[in-house]
């Protein structure tokens, strides 16, 4: 029977090469996700290593300039390596090592979830192999040497569009070449079960820390939540502790690239259709015989033609709504939170800000939006300096 | 008996591939009806998909060429019936799960029964995820090809008691390629399997020699060869018919040896 539904999505839709390697998986995690030293030993991590709790911060100079809502953003930035990635590899390397497997592997797209995987690796003394599209190795060549510095070793992706969704196929094909020793870290909340579980549930702190760290100071629920979506990982974490609280509004920010109109986008729920694809069941963008869609955005990190299946569901089901917004409209909120605020927000990150500078100022003043700043920016200052057309070295 | 399986009686089997649309698609016609005359028991055609997460390079190119011929499914259908009424061989489609699911599954495997394909292998459908299409296989007579792993274990008891037609055992862990060596024991999970069931097993997954085929056949009840076929198709392109046959027949005699 088909395992690890939302709705009609999600499955395992993978090679029978590898469904007992999945089985394992799910069996290993079952058992250390209510084991008490494991907890623990992630906890620790987590706060020692990575740096959490993250911030929830009052961004009170946004709030006056917009005029409505209060904003406050979650400061996924701020961990350690600069993005929620950390969350999630600390907690699947951990599972790893549990396991015995000596090899972890990974697809990176922008290399956030690379730098993240390699740095969890060197950390708890476990070899890493990443593949990164050769598109995105010379994009972001700075983050392959960071990879390398970490001690991985970085495989250039040369099949098909050379991007993140041959590097998630790529590395999909060497766990099932080598599976007895290697765990595949998966990046997003997406691909066949346990993965977009294990996660979500492990990206949940940062819903758990909002509603905690917000009641502290306002003694309430946010009014409207605001997260980035590609394959959805921090928008799943941000989410999941308010999927219940049915005040509480939700919205995930999608990659429309140069709009929803043109082929050059990458929003999944408003363009795509259901499909079958790494794994899952969920909306993807794809041509009307069915083959995947080259998608674009400016954001590497929203640069994949598909969403986890967890968030098709709650599209489906109409929990969260899911808005397409453009590379200009996102580089305009990259710039206004520099700026208003100086803070440098990745590009994907100014995605969800777009959002809440366009709904605050309709808001009431009693009202709080709370937006995930997934990542830092530091990683897309040369990409924005070129999309304005200014020259610099890297 | 399931049609698929009755070729298996008597004798060792070959079983080749080819990606429809590479080249052409009436390049793929010519070099069917060149598999069936020169040996071939049963011809595996390849629906091109963008992303085929189980192939190596080798198909994932030829994938990737038909695909920029802009073919589609009703194309692929349209071949297969020409190519059927001059061959009376068995031909299975070998598809991934998405262009099915956007052609419609019913209209897939009623097409299916029309043309008079037999059986599908659906690389990225588990035992599982089967109820994906099984109500639709079942009302058209379309046989699911089971894959068996040597990462499968404990799973093959399962898998192969609901088997039909021919298990597609895989030889080696990884994608499809050409491999110089296989070091699974193939004979051990055979012998497994037929303690489970009649269905007869074909090995597959890296076999690219007559040798190798001949090691292969030995426990099983044949081989399948892909990419090896797919690698000539590649270097010949347009004039690869008498080369595929030269190598087919090679095969062929080695595994009736």
């Amino acid at each position: 029977m088909s395992k690890g539904k939302y709705g009609i999505h999600g499955g395992q839709y993978i090679p029978e090469t590898l469904m007992n390697a999945l089985n394992e998986l799910e069996k290993a995690y079952c058992y250390y996700k209510s084991d008490k030293d494991f907890n623990v030993e992630l906890e620790t991590l987590f706060n020692e290593y990575a740096g959490r709790p993250s911030r929830l911060y009052f961004a009170k100079n946004m709030t006056e300039k917009l005029g409505g809502a209060k904003i406050y953003l979650k400061r996924e930035d701020l961990n350690h390596t600069g993005s929620h990635k950390i969350n999630n590899v600390l907690g699947q390397t951990l599972l790893a090592k549990k396991m015995g497997k000596k090899r972890i592997i990974a697809e990176t797209g922008a290399g956030q979830h690379g730098v993240a995987a390699a740095t969890a690796a060197a950390l708890l003394g476990l070899e890493c192999e990443i593949f990164m599209g050769e598109e995105d190795t010379q994009r972001q060549a700075l983050n392959v040497f960071r990879m390398k510095l970490l001690g991985a070793k970085v495989h250039p992706v040369k099949s098909g569009t050379k991007t993140l969704k041959d590097a998630v196929s790529e590395t999909m094909r060497e766990w099932t070449r080598r599976v007895e020793d290697t765990l595949y870290v998966l990046g997003s909340v997406m691909g066949p079960h346990p993965f977009p579980e294990i996660v979500r549930d492990l990206q949940s702190v940062i819903g758990k820390e909002i509603r905690r760290q917000l009641f502290e100071k306002e003694q309430k629920l946010p009014d409207v939540v605001i997260a980035c979506v590609g394959g959805g990982s921090n928008a799943m974490g941000t989410f999941y502790d308010f999927i219940d609280d049915k005040n509480v509004a939700l919205i995930g920010c999608e990659a429309a690239g140069k709009g929803i109109d043109t082929p050059e986008t990458a929003a999944s729920i408003a363009t795509g259709r259901i499909g079958i694809f790494h794994g899952m069941k969920s909306y993807f963008c794809q041509t009307k015989n069915g083959q995947i869609a080259p998608v674009y955005s400016i954001s590497a990190g929203l640069d994949y033609p598909g969403i986890g299946p967890e968030h098709s569901h709650l599209h489906d089901i109409k929990r969260v709504q899911y808005i397409p917004v453009t590379d200009d409209e996102a580089v305009e909120a990259f710039e206004f939170l520099s700026r208003t605020e100086g803070i440098i927000p990745a590009i994907e990150s100014a995605h969800a800000v777009y959002h809440a500078v366009k709904i605050a100022p309709k808001m009431k003043k009693d009202e709080i939006i709370v937006v995930t700043l997934s990542g830092r920016g530091d990683k897309d200052v040369a990409m924005i300096a070129r999309h304005k057309g200014v020259d610099i070295n890297e | 008996m399931n049609k698929i399986s009755e070729i298996f009686k008597n004798k060792k089997c070959l079983i080749t591939y080819l990606t429809a649309g590479d080249p052409s698609l009436d390049k793929t016609e010519e070099f069917v009806v060149a598999l069936a005359k020169s040996g071939a028991d049963l011809i595996e055609i390849g629906i091109p998909f963008s992303d085929p997460v189980a192939e190596g390079e080798v198909i994932q190119n030829a994938m990737a060429r038909a695909l920029s011929k802009n073919i589609n499914l009703d194309d692929i259908f349209n071949m297969a019936s020409t190519v059927k009424k001059k061959i009376s061989v068995p031909l299975v489609f070998m598809t991934y799960l998405n262009p099915l699911l956007t052609y419609g599954y019913d209209k897939f495997f009623k097409k299916c029964k029309e043309t008079g394909i037999e059986a599908v292998i659906v690389p990225d459908m588990p035992f599982e995820e089967q109820r994906e299409i099984k109500e639709f296989t079942d009302k058209y007579g379309i046989t699911i090809i089971t894959l068996i792993a040597p990462t499968s274990d404990e799973r093959i008891e399962k898998l192969a008691r609901q088997a039909e037609g021919f298990i597609y055992l895989v030889s080696s862990l990884g994608v499809t390629g050409v491999r110089s060596e296989i070091s699974t024991d193939i004979g051990a999970i055979v012998s497994k399997i037929k303690k489970i069931t009649d269905v007869p097993v074909a090995v597959g997954f890296g076999i690219s020699t007559g040798k190798q085929a001949k090691d292969m056949a030995k426990s099983a009840g044949g081989v399948i060869i892909g990419s090896a076929i797919v690698k000539i198709i590649a270097e010949h392109k347009e004039n690869a018919a008498p080369k595929i046959a030269e190598f087919v027949s090679s095969v062929k005699r080695e595994i009736k040896s």
